[in-house]
């Protein structure tokens, strides 16, 4: 059952489309094919999840964007929010 | 549905409601507004808070809204109401909307009229003549080139981006395709997605317009040591799922679909129509924002909401659409669309676009949105320093 969304291939998070609990299984679909994982948190409804580690420092990306930086190591599976990200702001007049 | 019934203005543009605005040019003249609206059936009036004792950029944004509420298309008339010594003083009230509009516009002030009771009997007398003008209004079939449509999101949550806000960008881009105008406001959920705005841009002065309204508004909040991420995003953002604001803004820009952007306005300054996808400085505030849109002059709003928000304005029709399917389930008295077929792939994007546009032009040709029929009426001004 598809129970999980990403927005842009580039994403390593994914949205929980309905309520996930610690152990089930994520399933989203990339490019038309299902993608499954474990869920390694209980992830709140429309909440995001790591679909693949991510090391601390490393980009948070959501809609092909970055949208802040992890603060610790974050585990393929797990819940992503206020308490492993940091928002940054970049200079994205440079960066363009 | 390629065309709406309105109302023609002596000015030109087109109204989709026919209302006569009790305006109170200060804080001192809003209670007195308000008895005078509730005496006249068919006014509208709110509560201005501020009028007096702003510095002059702040009344400056203060006249901007009064001025461009008057002007507003869905107003037939103004009965402008102050207290008499109050900063916005009559005669520049009434200035300000005579370079907007040539409508009908009565004035009262409460110090010369011999105080409160017949302030009121002369204002009620007014606007009861008034509205007695408007009601001899037809209407006319216009098409939907004449609408402007402002756009707002509020009580973000992750749906928002994933659906609402992608639906309201689909019908802003069937709008601009019609010749209509679209404004996406919010400067504060610009911050972090900026460059994908600036990449629209249709010239290089709107580009350099989009970075400089968004550091003018980060440099105004250090001026006062606070940054814009003070309580953005709010508890109830990041209660629903969203994380930093970076992630809120990359959503909410969703609501200017794919269309190129034309222009970058000022704090409700007055938008032409026929103008495609255009950008308003507001804050994410909700109710200062669409106040600024309406005076803009916007005819109607459509706004996004994940949490559920109640809201509207005394002037222009507030659509509501949610993403989050359990809050259209639980709030469902006060949100007009579901756009959380779009999330479970039972509706495809053209589909649900089209749907909204249509609900816009069923709203325009008079139909009652929930906001509407609750009575809600709520707004803000903007404002950048305390009171002098």
């Amino acid at each position: 059952m598809i129970n999980a969304m990403i927005i842009d291939p580039k994403d390593n998070v994914a949205v929980a489309i309905e309520p996930i609990a610690a152990g089930e299984t994520v399933s989203y679909l990339c490019g038309g094919e299902t993608v499954s994982l474990t869920a390694a948190s209980d992830i709140t409804i429309y909440h995001k999840l790591a679909t693949r580690e991510i090391k601390a420092g490393e980009p948070v990306v959501k809609y092909g964007e970055h949208i802040g930086v992890a603060m610790c190591d974050i585990a393929r599976g797990a819940h992503v929010h206020v308490h492993n990200v940091e928002s940054r702001r970049e200079d994205l007049e440079a960066k363009e | 549905m390629n065309t709406f019934y309105g109302y023609r203005r002596p000015d030109g543009r087109v109204g989709v409601r026919n209302r006569v605005l009790i305006l109170p040019a200060s804080v001192c003249a809003s209670d007195t507004t308000r008895i005078i609206a509730s005496q006249v059936e068919g006014s509208v009036t709110f509560n201005n808070q501020q009028g007096c004792s702003q510095v002059g950029p702040d009344q400056q944004l203060t006249m901007d809204v009064m001025a461009g509420y008057a002007a507003n298309p869905n107003i037939y008339g103004t009965v402008v109401v102050s207290l008499g010594c109050e900063n916005c003083q009559m005669d520049l009230v009434v200035a300000a909307i005579r370079e907007r509009t040539n409508k009908p516009l009565e004035q009262v002030i409460i110090q010369e009229a011999g105080g409160t009771l017949k302030a009121i009997e002369a204002a009620v007398r007014y606007a009861k003549a008034m509205v007695a003008e408007a009601s001899m209004l037809q209407k006319e079939e216009f098409p939907l080139s004449e609408l402007i449509i402002g756009t707002e999101c509020g009580g973000s949550d992750p749906t928002s981006g994933l659906a609402a806000n992608p639906v309201i960008g689909e019908m802003s881009d069937l709008l601009v395709k019609a010749g209509g105008t679209s404004i996406l406001s919010e400067t504060t959920e610009f911050i972090g997605a900026e460059h994908i705005l600036a990449r629209r841009a249709a010239t290089k002065e709107v580009h350099d317009r989009i970075f400089e309204i968004v550091h003018r508004y980060e440099n105004a909040l250090r001026l006062v040591g606070e940054e814009v991420r003070e309580g953005n995003p709010s508890p109830g953002n990041k209660a629903g799922g969203i994380t930093t604001l970076e992630e809120k803004s990359l959503g909410c820009i969703h609501k200017g679909g794919h269309s190129p952007v034309n222009a970058v306005y000022d704090y409700a300054k007055q938008v032409e129509p026929h103008q495609g996808l255009v950008i308003m400085d507001t804050p994410g505030n909700d109710p200062s924002s669409v106040a600024a849109m309406v005076a803009g002059g916007c005819q109607v709003v459509v706004f996004s909401s994940g949490r559920g928000t109640p809201t509207g304005n005394p002037i222009v029709p507030v659509v509501k659409l949610t993403g989050n399917k359990l809050t259209y389930a639980k709030m469902v008295d006060n949100i007009d669309f579901d756009a959380s077929p779009l999330i479970y792939g039972q509706k495809d994007l053209a589909t649900l676009g089209q749907d909204l546009l249509d609900m816009v032009v069923e709203t325009a040709r008079g139909k009652q949105t929930k906001a509407e029929a609750l009575g809600y009426t709520e707004m803000a001004i903007a404002r950048v320093c305390n009171y002098v």
